[in-house]
């Protein structure tokens, strides 16, 4: 098929999403008018229930902890996924492991940068765990500090070599945080089964007032879990990908 | 306005439709997979808006204060992370065919035989 | 449910449906640029600026929350794999 004519197919499918899309839309109450009843259900009741103020972070952990544990393993597979499709072939032989680009004449990482990357690392990693301590008051949470923890390393690299990165967290290191983290998360709810109530149920202390840190029960343990999952998540795919084009050469290289 | 964040939803989703159908490289294929997918996060911010309202959170609002609908919020904050960990295993399936085949380009590759 | 909402931080609504519209509008912009541009690294920088743009969008819809994962995820760590992974596959092309 020629790249004209599947244009032309596509214009005609798209046309129909597009009517169809448009079609349904005029059964939506319009931008603004939201009726449903279980987000304001869920305002009324959320800051009483769980003394969260950040009600996002209660409806990820508390209420909708379940689908937040499927995303969590969706993340997990993901990360062991990639490091499986990227091992290494049949044919391919993993250069000794010094830093250098080989065949391409690579400048010297410039002072700037070195000094910017080094300057930011620390003050990166507490805003990370600063985010994923407060999931239950403000806008943040584990999925967000997480990212951002896996960011100060990537500063570090940034920095320095890729040895150096590869010292701060080896391999086996990350992937046993990774699996700590998703399984600290299931095995919080498990330990809520054990206690006779349902699954994920919030069994820890409220604390005193909304709003504080040292409270809402269970959803700041499990941003914290999940926080460190995301983290080394991140960390082993980026690892895996600078593994890829730094080490890894094809035949006789 | 009414309808006119939906409506750039359907733009966007059919942009990025058009730049996977007619695209010549699997890195600007993902990429536009990527534009796709970020459709549905305007769609389900989109669908939960309060007009007049104030984010889901209490902590110097007063409480009951009209807030817009955390449950859709929850739900694209999770998809958005966990949308980059599948790209990145989209992109090693890439990295292996081109280590297998030789090629990236899409067209090239439906042609190949083992 | 009442909507008078007079906490310090609001706008007039009108103000904010016309900031919805505009950035909406550039988002539609953002992201038919994204998928005109041919080229897989100039691509990224690309995508790099839409994410910046989804963020402001979704911060006008008062969703703080996804504002912060959108920034992280879409203008930080998404462009890094991406350009690993266009590194590896040039590398070999040379």
């Amino acid at each position: 098929m020629t790249p004209g004519q599947r244009r032309w197919v596509f214009g005609v499918a798209v046309a129909g999403l597009a009517a169809f899309y448009l079609w349904g839309l005029s059964g939506l109450p319009g931008f603004g008018n939201y009726p449903g009843p279980y987000g304001f259900a869920i305002l009324h009741i959320a800051v009483q229930q769980t003394d969260a103020t950040g009600v996002v972070s209660a409806v990820n952990f508390d209420y909708r902890g379940f689908d937040t544990v499927g995303e969590e393993f969706i993340l997990f597979a993901a990360a062991a996924a990639t490091a499986v499709v990227l091992r290494r072939l049949r044919g391919e032989r993993e250069r000794p492991a010094v830093d250098q680009a080989g065949d391409r004449e690579v400048p010297p990482t410039s002072e700037a940068v070195r000094m910017v990357a080094l300057l930011f690392t620390g003050p990166v990693m507490v805003m990370g765990w600063w985010l994923v301590s407060h999931a239950q008051t403000s806008p943040s949470g584990g999925f967000q500090g997480g990212v951002i923890l896996a960011t100060a390393f990537i500063l570090v690299y940034l920095a320095g070599e890729f040895l150096v990165l590869k010292r701060f967290s080896p391999v086996a290191l990350t992937d046993a945080v990774e699996a700590a983290g998703a399984g600290g998360f299931a095995a919080i709810g498990l330990a809520a089964v054990l206690m006779g109530r349902a699954y994920l149920y919030d069994f820890l202390p409220l604390g005193q007032m909304p709003g504080a840190v040292s409270s809402a029960g269970t959803i700041a343990l499990i941003s914290f879990f999940v926080g460190l999952e995301v983290a080394a998540a991140f960390i082993l795919i980026i690892g895996e990908m600078l593994e890829q084009t730094l080490l890894i050469r094809h035949g006789g290289g | 306005m009414a309808y006119f964040p939906f409506v750039v939803v359907a733009w966007i989703l059919c942009a990025g439709l058009y730049g996977i159908v007619t695209s010549r490289h699997l890195v600007h294929q993902i990429i536009c997979l990527i534009v796709a997918q970020s459709s549905t996060y305007v769609l389900l911010l989109g669908v939960g808006y309060v007009t007049g309202a104030v984010a889901p959170y209490y902590f110097d609002v007063p409480a009951h204060t009209q807030a817009v609908d955390p449950v859709v919020q929850a739900l694209a904050l999770t998809d958005v992370v966990v949308e980059a960990a599948v790209t990145a295993l989209l992109l090693s399936f890439a990295i292996q065919a081109h280590k297998r085949f030789g090629t990236l380009d899409p067209q090239e590759l439906a042609s190949l035989k083992g | 449910m009442t909507l008078a909402v007079t906490t310090p931080y609001t706008v007039p609504v009108g103000f904010m449906d016309a900031l919805q519209v505009t950035i909406l509008i550039l988002v539609g912009a953002g992201a038919t640029a994204v998928v005109l541009t041919r080229r897989p690294v100039h691509q990224v920088l690309v995508l790099s600026i839409y994410g910046v743009l989804m963020a402001v969008l979704f911060l006008t819809f008062q969703a703080p929350d996804v504002t912060l994962s959108e920034l992280t995820v879409g203008a930080v760590a998404l462009p890094i794999i991406l350009l690993l992974a266009l590194a590896k596959v040039r590398k070999r092309e040379e």
